[in-house]
């Protein structure tokens, strides 16, 4: 798909829109995926998409192929999510600061005292899950995401956000102990 | 070898450790690290059950639907000095003024001076099609911007609007020296939102965002420039009508 991909870029980069659709058809769906598990907000997911492409086509000449183009795309899609979060975090923020009645979905499924007898796997343990996912802070979350649902190495992540393999490093441990902390209870096992 | 630490057991898991070999060993003798192994493993594969929403086997052509006009004015705003679509306004602007300084400079007489003023128009025509459509790309940009966003980046936009205003004055100037009031009024509302756009900072609060939307729209200036555009589009198909029906 890549090399084929290959020809569609080269063909985009010279105006053929055409090529550039194969492209977004190629690969909206991943895109998607991706930005829901950052974001875990299908309108965002949404938005990240259509932006992810409107960036990628607009910085078509800065692609080079040493990386594949769907891990371009992924840098794209990571970075604007990753503004997105931090800009809808700043909000909510601003809008706990204004009242404290504001419906918050780790208010109705305490992460931290499940309850065994509430537990049913299926539905719940996915709510849990995302719940979990919210409680990461941005970077933690972008580096979690890339490394774990779209097997992106730890080197990689850290040139895709510029933060470097240490911090990313870094970053996914800290998810990684987080999400322990939250779903172990969860799923059965109690440190 | 010590046990091994959260931090290794997550290399393991993610294949990125780089004692894999001396994990492996101690992990085959060590139970209290395969049992805390065993519990990562438990939890992240846990995590995998977070639910995506699907999406239908044609996604990527909806998404492409919703992009391919954007990307159209994108794709237009993709100048590099290579380009001739850069240059060109500008020099049919060039041409404007000579034109218009040959106006006040030559005097022929008669059917020279009727064609001049013909190919004149002609080209004031083009000129200001081209200009309208390329403002309108703007208009619409920022219009459709989704506020409540946060901070957007409208550095695209501040870029064209500088290069557009120079350009709208001298179409503005021309309209009006030849009193065509109707393009030049136009072109004087568009010219206020070019200057506001042109001197936003290059990220732009929602606050921001909404004002210079709110200025569009309290204009009807989007609507304004598209009418015009189609009027003097229709023009340039039908140069041989009278001099009056000329005037937008």
């Amino acid at each position: 798909m890549e090399a084929e991909a290959g020809g569609a870029i080269e063909r985009a980069r010279s105006g053929d829109s055409d090529a550039f659709r194969l492209l977004v058809e190629q690969h909206s769906h991943a895109i998607f995926r991706l930005a829901f598990r950052m974001t875990g907000n299908e309108q965002d997911a949404e938005d990240v998409v259509q932006e992810t492409f409107l960036r990628a086509y607009r910085q078509l000449d800065k692609y080079e192929a040493r990386s594949s183009f769907s891990t371009w795309l992924f840098r794209i899609a990571s970075n604007y999510s990753l503004d997105l979060i931090r800009m809808r975090k700043r909000h909510e923020d601003r809008r706990e600061r204004g009242t404290s009645e504001e419906h918050d979905i780790l208010q109705v499924i305490p992460v931290d005292t499940p309850g065994p007898d509430r537990i049913v796997y299926g539905t719940e343990v996915q709510q849990k899950v995302s719940a979990a996912l919210n409680q990461l802070s941005a970077q933690e979350r972008t580096a979690f995401v890339l490394r774990h649902f779209e097997g992106l190495s730890i080197e990689e992540i850290g040139e895709a956000l510029g933060t470097g393999a240490n911090a990313t490093k870094h970053s996914i441990f800290r998810a990684v102990q987080k999400l322990r902390k939250s779903l172990e209870p969860v799923v059965g096992h109690a440190r | 070898m010590n046990h091994v630490s959260e931090e290794q057991l997550v290399l393991l898991y993610y294949g990125e450790a780089p004692d894999r070999a001396a994990i492996d060993q101690h992990l085959a003798d060590c139970e209290d690290c395969r049992a805390e192994y065993r519990a990562l493993q438990l939890v992240l594969n846990t995590v995998d059950s977070a639910p995506v929403p699907a999406r239908s086997a044609d996604y990527g052509a909806e998404v492409w639907q919703r992009i391919e006009k954007r990307l159209g004015a994108r794709k237009r705003r993709r100048w590099s000095l290579s380009h001739w679509w850069i240059w060109a306004p500008a020099m049919t602007a060039l041409l404007v003024v000579a034109f218009l300084a040959g106006r006040f400079t030559h005097k022929p007489a008669g059917a020279d001076m009727a064609k001049n003023q013909q190919i004149r128009e002609r080209i004031l025509l083009v000129a200001v099609g081209d200009h309208l459509e390329r403002s309108q790309m703007v208009l619409a940009e920022l219009s459709n911007a989704p506020s409540g966003k946060g901070k957007l980046d409208i550095t695209d936009e501040r870029q064209m609007a500088n290069e557009l205003l120079e350009d709208n004055r001298l179409y503005r100037q021309t309209a009006h020296s030849t009193g065509d009031t109707a393009v030049s009024n136009v072109l004087d509302d568009l010219e206020r939102v070019l200057i506001e756009i042109a001197h936003s900072p290059t990220e732009v609060s929602n606050d921001q965002l909404e004002e210079l939307q709110r200025q569009i729209e309290s204009r009807g200036l989007l609507f304004k420039v598209r009418v015009l555009g189609s009027r003097v589009r229709e023009q340039e198909i039908a140069p041989s009508a009278g001099k009056d029906d000329k005037k937008l």
